[in-house]
């Protein structure tokens, strides 16, 4: 059986005849009674080797790679013995675009980075733009920004602990425990800054606007009840067998690749290096609060789990905290200007941990209403990094979970 | 604590010697000068800053790229002319040029000492032609993606990277997307219809095989 439509081509084209290999895709002719011939990436292989190597495209659209993101893996038997991540699918140029904006117009965008977190994004970007600017911050707004960006911590590990069941093969209940509460999470943001997801909530030198009436109280309450949804979901994950067989042992991570290859956030503590930004910059006011940084030791997805699990328990702690010693007062700074910022010539690189690792915008003012130049370390794009290392000799179902394990958002891996 | 801008600077130049450096004020108030590489030893410069015991700068944090366009810098000058056979001070405008390069900026911080931000500049002579820089990848891990996203971008090309692609932007795609004076095409979607030139760059992933001719 053969295809040709000569009518598209004008005539003008030699439309290759049924006999000759046909050009796939690209003609209409298309022989089926042929084998397909295409071209391949694998290297060309010696015919005394015995075995076969294969390519597997994982994604673009697969459900474990949360999002538009692409394996290109080659298995040997079940092993395998290449991986290379392809990204770009969701690429918009997030830093062409704030250039053309002014400094203000940029924080709805920084929304839609991580766009689990957008609370934790405003505020690395706030944060950047207040060094930049030599704005203050007043008290009432750097609590708000604690709670919020605590909340968001809570946020981001739920979701990230159910997504990697969900990859492990716990369909739905764990995940859905998790939406569950995220769920109460996100009515605190949407009751704060009037959306769920793409909160928009804080500006240079404070927040968009003041707490709702009654909001601390509907906050403490989340925050008290929180502990036992951990405690219920640790009973059920946290010694289960499955999860100990898939988890332990499998993705394992160095401490001195970690650091050398910029690994930030929970990956890089649960390899055992103590580095949390909170504990180290000090910036807003986290210096007031007594939390521990939990670390792994093994560097394995079980070390990952377990450390956003006790991460969550500390960020509990600075909730608490911050709910109790929140004061009056104003929420954003009268000196600090918003519409029209024209910072001095010069540059600043902010950071902030979020919950994916070291957040990081750089920017450089030319004096004019626009930066000259913005930029985003992507935490989730650096993370991925070693994702070849880690998963090399292992199978393509422990591959699934060690990405799980990594934690990205593709908005933020291509931006 | 960390030693400031100048004194890590003359420890440069006495543990690699001949490195040409330049401390870059910032005029912000956040106050992170940085330091000018020249890119012949830019590797050994990265190599001592990580190892040197009392900086060890072992985290990349970032690495990105800027591109400067040609400026012209008008500055008031005072000279000296004799005007009318009496000697005054005039003021004078001169025009300053500043070559238009491109700049790779690397934020450097220590996970050991938990210090930083110590900001390295590598600046390409030109930016058309001569966009050559020296690749940190082997000395720190974390420039990987972040060196290729640089190329991607902007076009700098960097020696020594283990992998040097195209990653965000697909394969064939022609320009430098950050660079200042890129103008977007009015359709990204267009694609030539699938004749003549399409059919003759397919040609190189599914050569046509002549078949001989079978004689009944």
């Amino acid at each position: 059986m053969s295809f040709s439509n000569s009518g598209n081509t004008g005539g003008e084209t030699v439309i290759p005849s049924s006999d000759s290999p046909s050009l796939n895709g690209v003609t209409a002719a298309i022989d089926f009674d042929e084998p397909q011939k295409s071209y391949s990436l694998l290297p060309k292989q010696n015919s005394e080797v015995p075995g076969e190597l294969l390519e597997v495209a994982m994604g673009p659209h697969h459900p474990s790679t949360h999002g538009v993101f692409r394996m290109d893996v080659v298995l040997d038997g079940e092993r395998i013995v290449k991986l290379k991540p392809v990204f770009g699918y969701l690429h918009r140029n997030h830093e062409k675009i704030a250039e053309g904006t002014s400094y203000l117009g940029s924080i709805p965008y920084t929304d839609r980075l991580d766009y689990l977190c957008s609370m934790s994004n405003n505020w690395g970007y706030a944060l950047t733009v207040e060094k930049l600017s030599g704005f203050q911050v007043p008290e009432r707004a750097e609590y708000i920004r604690v709670i919020m960006a605590e909340l968001t911590r809570l946020v981001n590990h739920i979701c990230l602990v159910g997504f990697l069941m969900q990859d492990m093969g716990a369909m739905g209940t764990p995940l859905m425990y998790a939406f569950r509460e995220r769920e109460k999470i996100l009515d605190l943001f949407e009751a704060a800054s009037g959306a769920r997801m793409m909160c928009n909530y804080l500006r240079f030198g404070g927040v968009r606007c003041d707490l709702p009436k009654g909001w601390l109280d509907e906050a403490r309450k989340v925050v008290e009840n929180f502990p036992r949804f951990l405690d219920e979901f640790e009973a059920l994950l946290s010694g289960n067998e499955i999860l100990i067989a898939r988890a332990q042992g499998v993705g394992v991570l160095g401490k001195e690749l970690a650091v050398n290859a910029g690994i930030t956030g929970p990956m890089l503590r649960a390899c055992g290096v103590n580095y949390d930004i909170r504990k180290v910059d000090k910036y807003g006011i986290y210096d007031r609060f007594d939390f521990r940084v939990p670390l792994g030791e093994h560097g394995d997805v079980f070390d990952r789990y377990m450390v956003r699990v006790l991460e969550m328990r500390e960020s509990l702690k600075i909730l608490k905290a911050a709910l109790r010693d929140i004061p009056e007062g104003l929420i954003v700074d009268a000196k600090a200007k918003s519409r029209g910022l024209r910072p001095k010539v010069g540059e600043a690189y902010g950071r902030i941990e979020g919950p994916k690792g070291e957040l990081g915008f750089y920017l450089i003012s030319d004096g004019s209403a626009n930066p000259y130049r913005y930029r985003v370390r992507p935490p989730s794009l650096i993370n991925l990094t070693i994702l070849e290392d880690m998963c090399l000799g292992l199978t393509i179902a422990d591959a699934v979970i060690i990405l799980g394990s990594v934690d990205i958002v593709l908005g933020e891996v291509d931006r | 604590m960390i030693p400031t801008l100048e004194q890590i600077k003359a420890r440069i130049e006495q543990s690699v010697p001949g490195a040409r450096l330049e401390i870059i004020p910032n005029g912000s108030p956040a106050n992170q000068p940085s330091l000018l590489v020249s890119n012949e030893h830019a590797v050994d410069v990265a190599k001592f800053l990580r190892d040197d015991s009392e900086l060890r700068l072992d985290y990349a944090s970032n690495a990105t790229g800027i591109d400067w366009l040609e400026k012209v810098v008008k500055e008031k000058v005072k000279v000296k002319r004799m005007v009318e056979g009496v000697e005054k001070e005039l003021e004078e405008t001169v025009e300053k040029k500043t070559p238009a390069y491109l700049e790779a900026v690397y934020h450097l911080y220590s996970m050991s000492l938990k210090h930083g931000p110590i900001v390295l500049r590598l600046r390409t002579e030109n930016r058309t032609d001569k966009t050559h820089l020296p690749s940190l990848t082997p000395i720190w891990r974390s420039c990987e993606f972040q060196e290729r996203e640089i190329f991607d971008l902007y076009g700098i090309i960097f020696d020594g990277h283990p992998d040097l692609r195209r990653i965000l932007m697909w394969d064939a795609f022609k320009d430098f997307p950050m660079r200042r004076d890129y103008v977007a095409p009015d359709d990204y979607e267009y694609e030539p219809t699938p004749h003549d030139a399409v059919l003759e760059k397919a040609k190189c992933h599914f050569p046509i095989v002549e078949t001989p001719e079978v004689k009944p």
